[in-house]
């Protein structure tokens, strides 16, 4: 069986710093793949380089077997990847809920004819995304903010929100860069249970996240990045006890 | 009932068709019609213009070129070859996306000051080639435009016509048309940006990253917003040409790009009907300041450094703004 995502001897180099070197991990389809490590790490960096945002210096990113080297995020988009921002990245000048239905973009071409006239085939499928988006943000637990301009909701609600518009694209793959971050004991949890949920549909998650508590618990695998390089990868259990990330790092 | 006309998301437009409807009521003479024309025509203009700059966040300080281009390809092929209106209309039109597709794709690479500097260049061009080809545009000195026609039925400014029984003059009957084209122009523009491809449009300008990752093409879109306004320029610089019978190069000049963009960006960006409100504004001053001809670029520069500082919303989203917060605030007060 081949991996979902598999990266293999990745290099991002910025001038002088090395953000990522030689970095290899594959991830299972169906897992919960975390990332952890310091501030600075390059965790973030990983995750621009497999979503397509930064194009690596040296190495390789395969999803489903296939190189994503020549492609453009917006392709990879199409082949089943989404993500969140820990810069979180909503569109202002939108309503929270067209944020959503922005998620659904692939799943609505519509020809440019159609969208003029406004025939009733958009007016259908308008219709039909405007509930599904509706059910996603219920389902995150943003369904107060329905028609609330996005620039008007919290900042929890708001990292709730990119979740709804990455699960609007259907991926198979969804990459979470630090969805906690901010948020108080309550909303962690609720955070923690959507996780899971997200993972119960079949999803596969990849997470970067500080908070140990919470990956530890829904974590199938993890891997901990140090300076760019990798310093472990396993099960939760080898990583708690494994001397270099409990002299690096947990042990600190 | 009047709930449900609230609610409706034509409720803009039907009050624009309203406006359009009482107004001939005052206007006196010829001169206001055509005033009001213009109005019009320019309108539509930058309603397309406010796709690209209101919507999708991009600039063009070139938009004029395309009007222009729009202008004398109608002029041309129905003065010099006899075309019929509409064809001239609709193949200026094709003939326009496909010259801004061409220009629009390697500009909208850049970004700020850079696209504003490739998309002044791009008018220029424009305006220089109108200039120098004096063999076919006529040069400086311009060129006369046959009137509008509908297969051999002419709509001149000079006419009189015959509607359903009722006896109206050639302005009159050019103000139905101008009116029909302006309520079309935002009824398209309106479809569009409530549309998956408006939305990808707007998430250009709110997060082009948000965008690409949830597999919006932002290149492809930054394109095809480019061509659809440039297509609108084109249109209504054609119907421009043969209302006005005579055009010169000064319709692709830089300063109606600055006054389109100025109206934009006074009206309101990203609002379809603000941007009209900022045409109808910009249009009437020169009437009320015509002592200051001669500095007419230098005040819409003037305003639009003024609102950008003062209004950055603009003017009619500004006005709604605070017309619903005293409502809000009369409501509360009652309670
Ligand atoms: N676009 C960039 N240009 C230059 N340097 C960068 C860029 N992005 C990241 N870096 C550098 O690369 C290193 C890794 O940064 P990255 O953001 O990936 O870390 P991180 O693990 O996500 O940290 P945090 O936990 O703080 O989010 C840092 O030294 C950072 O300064
Ligand atoms: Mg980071």
């Amino acid at each position: 069986m081949t991996a979902l995502v598999e990266v293999k001897g990745l290099d991002k180099a910025f001038g002088g710093v090395h953000a990522v070197e030689g970095v290899s991990f594959a991830v299972e389809a169906g897992q919960v793949y975390s990332v952890i490590g310091p501030n600075g790490a390059g965790k973030t960096t990983l995750f621009n380089l497999i979503t397509g945002l930064y194009i690596p210096t040296k190495g390789e990113i395969l999803l489903n077997g296939e190189s994503t080297a020549k492609l453009e995020p917006n392709q990879l988009a199409e082949r089943g990847m989404c993500r969140t921002f820990q810069q979180m990245q909503i569109c202002m000048n939108m309503t929270a809920i067209e944020n959503v239905m922005l998620g659904r973009h692939l799943q609505l071409r519509s020809s440019l004819i159609t969208t003029l006239f406004r025939l009733p085939s958009l007016r259908r499928n308008e219709t039909a995304a405007r509930k599904r988006a509706a059910d996603l943000m219920k389902y995150v637990g943003c369904g107060d903010y329905l028609d609330a301009e996005a620039s008007a909701m919290s900042y929890g609600a708001l990292k709730r929100l990119e979740i709804a518009r990455a699960l609007a694209a259907e991926p198979k793959v969804i990459l979470l860069d630090e969805p906690a971050a901010g948020l108080n004991a309550t909303e962690t949890a609720a955070l923690e249970d959507l996780i899971r949920k997200i993972a119960d549909q079949g999803i596969t998650v990849m997470l970067v996240e500080h908070d140990m508590k919470l990956v530890m618990g829904i974590s199938d695998r993890l891997l901990v990045l140090n300076y760019g390089r990798v310093l472990a990868e396993g099960t939760p259990e080898e990583i708690r006890q494994n001397p270099d990330v409990i002299a690096a790092y947990l042990g600190g | 009932m009047l709930n449900r006309f609230m609610q409706s998301r034509l409720r803009g437009l039907m009050v624009l068709a309203l406006i359009l409807i009482i107004l001939p009521v005052f206007l006196g003479n010829p001169f206001h019609y055509e005033l009001v024309i213009q109005m019009a025509i320019i309108a539509a203009t930058v309603v397309g213009l406010n796709l690209l700059v209101g919507f999708a966040g991009q600039i063009s300080l070139g938009h004029a070129g395309f009007f222009g281009l729009g202008a004398y390809f109608t002029g041309i092929a129905t003065g010099t070859y006899g075309w019929s209106s509409i064809p001239a209309l609709v193949v200026g039109a094709i003939a326009v996306g496909i010259i801004a597709w061409v220009v629009g794709r390697p500009i909208l690479r850049l970004k700020g000051h850079y696209l504003s500097m490739a998309t002044l260049a791009v008018g220029f061009i424009i305006a220089i080639i109108l200039n120098n080809e004096r063999a076919i545009t006529g040069g400086p000195d311009g060129m006369p435009v046959p009137a509008f026609d509908l297969f051999g039925w002419e709509l001149s400014t000079f006419g009189r016509y015959s509607l359903f029984g009722v006896d109206i003059s050639g302005v009159q009957a050019w103000y139905i048309l101008a009116s029909v084209v302006l309520l079309l122009a935002v009824w398209f523009a309106q479809n569009l940006i409530e549309s998956p491809i408006g939305r990808a449009l707007r998430s250009v300008k709110g997060s082009e990253v948000a965008a690409s990752v949830v597999g919006v093409d932002t290149a492809k879109y930054k394109s095809l917003v480019f061509v659809i306004s440039a297509i609108y320029a084109s249109v209504m610089g054609g119907l421009y040409a043969h209302f006005q019978g005579f055009i010169t190069p000064a319709v692709a000049s830089f300063e109606f790009s600055i006054l389109f963009i100025t109206m934009v960006v006074l009206g309101g960006m990203g609002s379809t009907f603000g941007v009209i409100l900022g045409a109808v504004v910009l249009k009437l001053l020169p009437q009320v300041l015509a002592d200051f001809q001669e500095l007419e670029t230098v005040m819409f520069g003037l305003i639009l450094m003024l609102t950008m500082i003062f209004m950055p919303k603009g003017l009619l989203p500004t006005i709604t703004a605070t017309v619903s917060k005293r409502m809000r605030k009369k409501a509360g007060g009652e309670a």
